[in-house]
């Protein structure tokens, strides 16, 4: 049997598994855009600060929910593979002729397709609020392209976790992990307008910033090739290690004896 | 036994599983920690805006929101508790033990605010390490954090009211979310005058907005409305302290 049908095999369970869970569809549109929306107005009055890019925090704002849904991918993605793990699956799948890269090329494509499917959700509130696409429609392709590779890199990072930590509980236990990386970065301030010094480098050091000011030059700038360099610069680098991992720890769980 | 047996054990009980399992305590503590770090560390730059007046700095402001957060959501986080234990199905164990059942709901209520004194005491270390400039005297801390005490009440009995109706953990994002958007359509970034368009209608009707103004009046040293905040904490207090009794005897007819 080709692999190929096996990744579709997986593809389909993932992404039918996905969808049967209101729990997991449904949190990751909403929550992200009810934080957008409340930070949005109570924020707009740091659009007053000299030198802040916009006259709108909403367009400045909307860029967070495409990275902290990707971080609710992490821990879908995370939370699914787990539980395969704590069921047997991994462990019944191990006895078939299953290649181990189309499990988790076929699991990721969930997770992709969800990523793909909050993105669009993500920018119909966006156009629907009366936010203008500085980058044109080029921009909303390309934006949509670069939420699948977010979800992608995120969602193998949260693979590399299930399958090392084997439970759903760790996983989500690993949540305030993962928050912190979007609470410091420049979700909220552009970085030259932090004046605490402490947090302007933490952000700075914080592949998250780049990847948040990556889709907001296409928001509010228009084409910002160093934004754009350094936000999928970050994200591949992040998705290559991950998968890395997740592959090496995925051989570990289906080792045949 | 006496009703403070009651009360006593199931606090203990619940202090030591929220403060003994990590996968309990660390939200609790991480998140008041990260909001405060979040809020405080970057937006500080918000004090430059024209009309943003609040002489202990930015530090302080974002302080008072994050404490009377922590103070409600550790409220909240044991209403977790109590749905898990009615879940699993402790709590009909606890109910047919205790001859004062009065005394779980208010043991519950003592370990959620025993919880909040963790989290309160760790949140205001890290606030005055972190340069928090304090403007009231004492008599004004000690009226923020009672303040604060009573959020943390309104938090539990919302939440435990809700858990003793539905038994099941499955309800909490129905005990959360409210909270949090109550919290969030306060005046959380800036004043209540320089909020703007539908956040501004919003952040006036919300009672918590007058608790948290108040609350960062205490800390400047000049409470702007401290008979109507108080009343409002205790108004709601008395609320859901009937929501949660009346949760009880729901509770109690279903057989848990």
């Amino acid at each position: 049997m080709s692999s190929w049908p096996q990744v579709g095999a997986i593809a389909r369970r993932s992404i039918v598994r996905t969808a049967r869970q209101p729990a997991s569809v449904i949190p990751p549109l909403i929550f992200p855009v009810a934080l957008m929306t409340v930070n949005a107005a109570g924020l707009q009055a740091s659009t007053d600060l000299p030198g802040f890019p916009t006259d709108s925090f909403l367009a400045f704002a909307l860029a967070v929910p495409f990275i902290q849904g990707a971080l609710f991918s992490t821990m879908n993605a995370g939370t699914d593979l787990a539980r395969d793990v704590q069921t047997g699956f991994i462990n019944r799948l191990a006895l078939t002729a299953l290649r181990d890269w189309a499990l988790l090329v076929g699991q990721l494509s969930g997770v992709v397709v969800l990523g793909i499917v909050q993105a669009v959700f993500y920018l119909a509130v966006g156009i629907a609020s009366g936010v203008d696409f500085a980058s044109g429609p080029a921009g909303v392709a390309l934006l949509l392209f670069y939420a699948s590779v977010v979800s992608l890199s995120f969602g193998a990072l949260g693979a590399w976790l299930a399958l090392r930590l084997g439970s759903g509980e760790s996983i989500q236990a690993m949540f305030p992990v993962l928050f912190v990386f979007l609470f410091i970065s420049s979700m909220n301030t552009p970085r030259d307008l932090i004046d605490v010094e402490w947090f302007q480098t933490a952000a700075t050091l914080n592949p998250v910033s780049y990847m948040i000011e990556a889709v907001r030059s296409l928001i509010i700038e228009g084409w910002n090739g160093q934004a754009l360099a350094l936000g999928f610069g970050f994200t591949l680098v992040i998705g290559i290690v991950s998968i890395a991992l997740a592959s090496s720890a995925l051989r570990t769980r289906m080792t045949r004896t | 036994m006496r009703r403070w047996d009651v009360v006593s054990g199931v606090a203990w009980r619940t202090l030591k599983n929220a403060l003994t399992n990590p996968q309990i305590f660390l939200p609790t503590m991480m998140f008041p920690l990260f909001f405060f770090t979040a809020f405080a560390g970057g937006l500080s730059q918000l004090r430059e805006i024209p009309g943003f007046d609040f002489p202990p700095g930015y530090t302080a402001f974002q302080f008072v929101f994050v404490l009377l957060q922590s103070a409600a959501f550790s409220g909240v986080f044991t209403g977790f508790g109590v749905a898990r234990d009615f879940e699993g199905g402790f709590g009909k164990r606890l109910l047919l033990a205790a001859p004062h059942r009065s005394g779980i709901v208010l043991g519950y209520a003592l370990a959620a605010l025993l919880r909040w004194f963790v989290v309160a005491a760790v949140l205001t270390v890290v606030a005055v390490v972190a340069g928090m400039q304090v403007g009231g005297g004492a008599v004004d801390l000690v009226g923020l954090f009672i303040l604060a005490m009573l959020v943390n009440f309104c938090g539990f009995f919302w939440s435990g009211g809700l858990a003793l109706r539905f038994r099941t953990i499955q309800a909490a994002p129905l005990m959360q979310m409210p909270v949090f958007l109550v919290l969030f359509f306060a005046p959380v970034y800036v004043p209540l005058e320089l909020l703007e368009g539908w956040i501004e209608s919003v952040a006036s009707l919300n009672p918590l907005t007058y608790i948290l103004e108040t609350g960062r009046g205490f800390l400047a040293g000049d409470p702007p409305h401290a008979l109507a905040a108080f009343g409002l904490a205790i108004g709601m207090g008395v609320a859901f302290w009937t929501w949660a009794f009346l949760g009880l005897r729901k509770a109690e007819a279903a057989g848990a």
